[in-house]
C-alpha cells in the first residue's frame, strides 16, 4: 500500500493555494471595459510596439476579424470620409483588443484545464489498450494507470462548468456561442447545425460520461478480480476496454472538433483528431512513466524493474515521434498548397507565436529524439525525468498554440495567469492522483498476466 | 603444433547455455558457437561484447540527412532557383518543408542500407561464399560448441561430456 507523503500533500496545496491566487489576479487585472483598454494601449505605444501590433492585429486574428473586416470594407464603400473611417476603426481596434484581453484569464485557465484532463484520458486509453492488447509487461503498472485517471473525473466537472460558463457568455472563447458574431458570419451560419450551444454541450456530457464511466467500471472490476476465484471480471474488463476503445476513437475525435478546433470555427482540418490524440496521449504515457519513477524511487514498486522503464521510455519516444509526424503533415499540406482559408491558421501562429509554434517542435520532438534514441539512457532515472518534463511542457505548449492564437491572439503572453492555471491543475492533478494510489495496493493480484509482468525482462 | 579443437555437439538450447556457462567457469576458451536459431541470451552468457551497429546506423543517417539537405540546396536554391508553383526558393529555410520527405528518406535510406551492408561486411557474408558449417547438423537442430585444445586433450573431452553433450568430436584444424 502506498502512503500519500505528507510532504508531497502539502507540496500539491500550495500549488493548488499560489494557482489560485494567481487565477484570481488574472481575472482582477484583465481590463472591465474599452476605456482601460484605451489607456493600456496608449501606454504601451509610449513603450513603443503598440502601434506595430495594430495592423497585425486586424490582419492575423483570422476567426474573430472576419466579420469586423466585412463591415469595414462596407465603411469604406459608403463613406469615403477618412477621418470617420479611422475614427471606426480605431474603435473596432480597441473593442478587439478588449475581447483578446478579457479572454486572456479564460483562455489561460480553459489551455490548463483540457491539459491536464486530456493527460488523464491519454492514460486512460493507453490502459485499455494494454488490456486489450493482453500485453504481458505492464499489468504491474495498471494501478499506477488507474490512479493516473482518478483525475479524470474531476478534471472533467471542472471542464464540463467551464464549458457551461463559455455558453453563458461568461468569457469569448468560442466566437460562434455569440449570437451577434454568428448573425453577421455567413461561415458560421452554414456551420451553426453542429455548432450550436445545445448540442454541443449534449455531446460534451455524453463524451464525458461515457469515458467516466469506462473508467469507474474498469477500476471496479480490477478490485472485483483481485477478490474473484475465476477470471470472470478480467474477461468482462477486456470486453469493456475494447468497447471504450471504439467510443474513444469517436468521440475522441469529435472532441477535438468540439473543445479545440472551433475556437477558430472558420478553419477546419481532417487530420486535426489524430494530431491532439497523439499530443495527449504521448502526455499520458509520459506521466505514467514520471509517477512510476517517482513511486519506485520511494521503494513502493518492487515488481518495477528497469525493462518495464525502458518499455515506457520506448513509447514516450515512438510517440513523440508520431506526434511530430501528424504535426508536418498538418503543416506541410496546408503550407504546400496554401489555400487562404486554410493557411490562415499557420500565418497567424507563424507570425504571432514563433516561439512556441517552433519551440513545440523542438521539445516534442528534437529534444526527446536525441534524449531517448539511446537504449541506456531509457534506462537511466534522471534522463528520463529530464525528457519527461521537456515533453510534458512541450505538449502544454502545443495546446497553447492550438487555444492561445483564436481567443487572444497577438495579446498572448506567458504570464501570471497562465502560469498560475498550470500550477493549480498540477496541484490538484497530484492530489487527486496519489490520493487514489494510496487507496489500494499498487499490484493487481490476479491479473492472469501478473506473474509474467512481474518477471518482465528485455 | 597441431590446431586441434573440440566439438562438442547439444541437441537442445538449455543444456547448451548450461555448457556455456560451465565452459566459461571452467575458464575454457570458446571459439565459436553454432546454432541452427538466435539463443536468447547466449551472446551475454558467452561473455560477447555488445554491437556497435546501432551506432554505425545512426551516424550513417546523418550523413543521409547531410546528403539530402545538400542536393536538394544545391540543386533547388543554388544552382537554378525557378520559381515553381510560387514556391519560394529563396533560401533553404524558406522551401525546407517541401524537402523534408526527401530528407527522411535519405536518412533512412542511408542508415538502413549502410548498415546492412556494414553487417555483411563485418560477419564476412557475401555470395559464393563458402559455408563454414562444422557440421551440416548445426542448421537444423544441433547446437555446437567449438573449443580450442592446449595439450588437455583428455581432461576436456571428460569435461564436455559432463555437460550433457550428445557427442563430443576432437578434430584436427588445417
Amino acid at each position: 500500500m502506498y502512503t500519500f507523503s505528507s510532504k508531497l500533500k502539502t507540496f500539491s496545496f500550495v500549488l493548488m493555494a499560489v494557482g489560485l491566487l494567481g487565477i484570481g489576479y488574472g481575472f482582477l487585472t484583465a481590463p472591465k471595459n474599452i476605456q482601460e483598454v484605451e489607456a493600456l494601449l496608449a501606454a504601451e505605444s509610449h513603450g513603443g510596439h503598440g502601434e506595430g501590433n495594430h495592423e497585425a492585429a486586424s490582419v492575423a486574428h483570422g476567426s474573430e476579424t472576419t466579420h469586423e473586416a466585412v463591415s469595414a470594407d462596407h465603411a469604406k464603400a459608403d463613406a469615403g470620409k477618412h477621418e470617420a473611417k479611422a475614427e471606426s476603426e480605431h474603435k473596432e481596434h480597441l473593442e478587439h483588443v478588449f475581447h483578446q484581453l478579457s479572454n486572456k484569464p479564460w483562455a489561460a485557465l480553459y489551455v490548463a484545464c483540457i491539459f491536464f484532463m486530456l493527460i488523464s484520458l491519454g492514460t486512460l486509453a493507453f490502459y485499455a489498450i494494454q488490456q486489450v492488447a493482453q500485453a504481458g509487461w505492464s499489468p504491474v503498472l495498471f494501478r499506477v494507470m488507474q490512479g493516473i485517471t482518478a483525475y479524470l473525473p474531476v478534471g472533467s466537472v471542472i471542464f464540463f462548468i467551464i464549458l457551461v460558463l463559455c455558453g453563458l457568455h461568461f468569457n469569448h472563447l468560442f466566437i460562434w456561442l455569440d449570437p451577434e458574431v454568428v448573425k453577421h458570419d455567413e461561415l458560421i451560419q452554414t456551420k451553426s447545425g453542429f455548432l450550436n450551444f445545445p448540442f454541443w454541450i449534449v455531446r460534451a456530457a455524453i463524451f464525458l460520461a461515457g469515458w467516466n464511466a469506462y473508467r469507474y467500471f474498469s477500476r471496479k472490476n480490477c478490485l472485483a478480480q483481485d477478490e474473484s476465484n475465476d477470471n470472470s471480471f478480467y474477461k468482462k474488463n477486456f470486453n469493456y476496454s475494447a468497447g471504450f476503445l471504439v467510443f474513444f476513437i469517436v468521440t475522441e475525435s469529435i472532441m477535438s472538433w468540439d473543445w479545440i478546433m472551433s475556437i477558430d470555427p472558420h478553419w477546419f482540418s481532417t487530420l486535426f483528431g489524430w494530431y491532439v490524440f497523439a499530443s495527449f496521449f504521448v502526455s499520458g504515457i509520459t506521466m505514467i512513466c514520471m509517477v512510476t519513477v517517482y513511486l519506485k524511487s520511494r521503494g513502493y514498486l518492487e515488481n518495477v524493474n528497469s525493462s518495464h522503464i525502458h518499455d515506457l521510455a520506448k513509447f514516450m519516444f515512438g510517440i513523440s515521434i508520431f506526434w511530430t509526424y501528424l504535426w508536418f503533415s498538418q503543416f506541410m499540406l496546408i503550407w504546400y498548397a496554401d489555400i487562404p482559408e486554410e493557411i490562415t491558421y499557420f500565418i497567424t501562429r507563424i507570425q504571432e507565436f514563433r516561439v512556441p509554434f517552433f519551440g513545440a517542435v523542438v521539445m516534442n520532438f528534437l529534444f526527446p529524439v536525441l534524449i531517448l534514441i539511446n537504449t541506456d539512457f531509457k534506462r537511466i532515472t534522471w534522463i528520463l525525468v529530464m525528457a519527461g518534463i521537456v515533453i510534458l511542457l512541450g505538449h502544454y505548449v502545443d495546446f497553447f498554440n492550438m487555444i492561445m492564437p483564436g481567443t487572444v491572439g497577438n495579446s498572448w503572453f506567458i504570464g501570471v495567469p497562465e502560469i498560475a492555471s498550470v500550477l493549480f491543475f498540477l496541484g490538484l492533478f497530484i492530489f487527486v492522483v496519489f490520493s487514489a494510489l494510496s487507496k489500494v495496493p499498487l499490484v493487481a493480484k490476479r491479473n492472469p498476466f501478473i506473474e509474467e509482468s512481474k518477471h518482465f525482462h528485455y | 603444433m597441431s590446431n586441434k579443437v573440440i566439438y562438442a555437439i547439444y541437441n537442445d538450447d538449455d543444456i547448451l547455455m548450461d555448457a556455456v556457462k560451465k565452459t566459461r567457469a571452467a575458464h575454457h576458451h570458446i571459439e565459436e558457437v553454432f546454432t541452427p536459431f538466435p539463443v536468447h541470451g547466449l551472446d551475454k552468457a558467452m561473455g560477447l561484447a555488445p554491437t556497435r551497429l546501432a551506432i554505425c546506423s545512426f551516424i550513417y543517417g546523418l550523413c543521409g540527412l547531410s546528403f539530402a539537405t545538400w542536393m536538394m540546396n544545391y540543386i533547388m536554391i543554388q544552382d537554378w532557383p525557378q520559381d515553381i508553383g510560387g514556391k519560394p526558393s529563396f533560401s533553404y529555410i524558406d522551401n525546407m518543408p517541401s524537402f523534408v520527405p526527401i530528407m527522411f528518406e535519405e536518412t533512412v535510406f542511408f542508415a538502413a542500407h549502410l548498415m546492412v551492408i556494414t553487417f555483411y561486411m563485418r560477419s564476412r557474408m557475401w555470395p559464393f561464399k563458402e559455408a563454414e558449417n562444422p557440421d551440416v547438423r548445426t542448421t537444423d537442430d544441433h547446437f555446437l560448441m567449438e573449443v580450442a585444445i592446449n595439450n588437455n586433450e583428455e581432461e576436456l573431452v571428460s569435461f564436455f561430456e559432463g555437460t550433457g553433450a550428445v557427442e563430443v568430436k576432437v578434430i584436427e584444424k588445417h
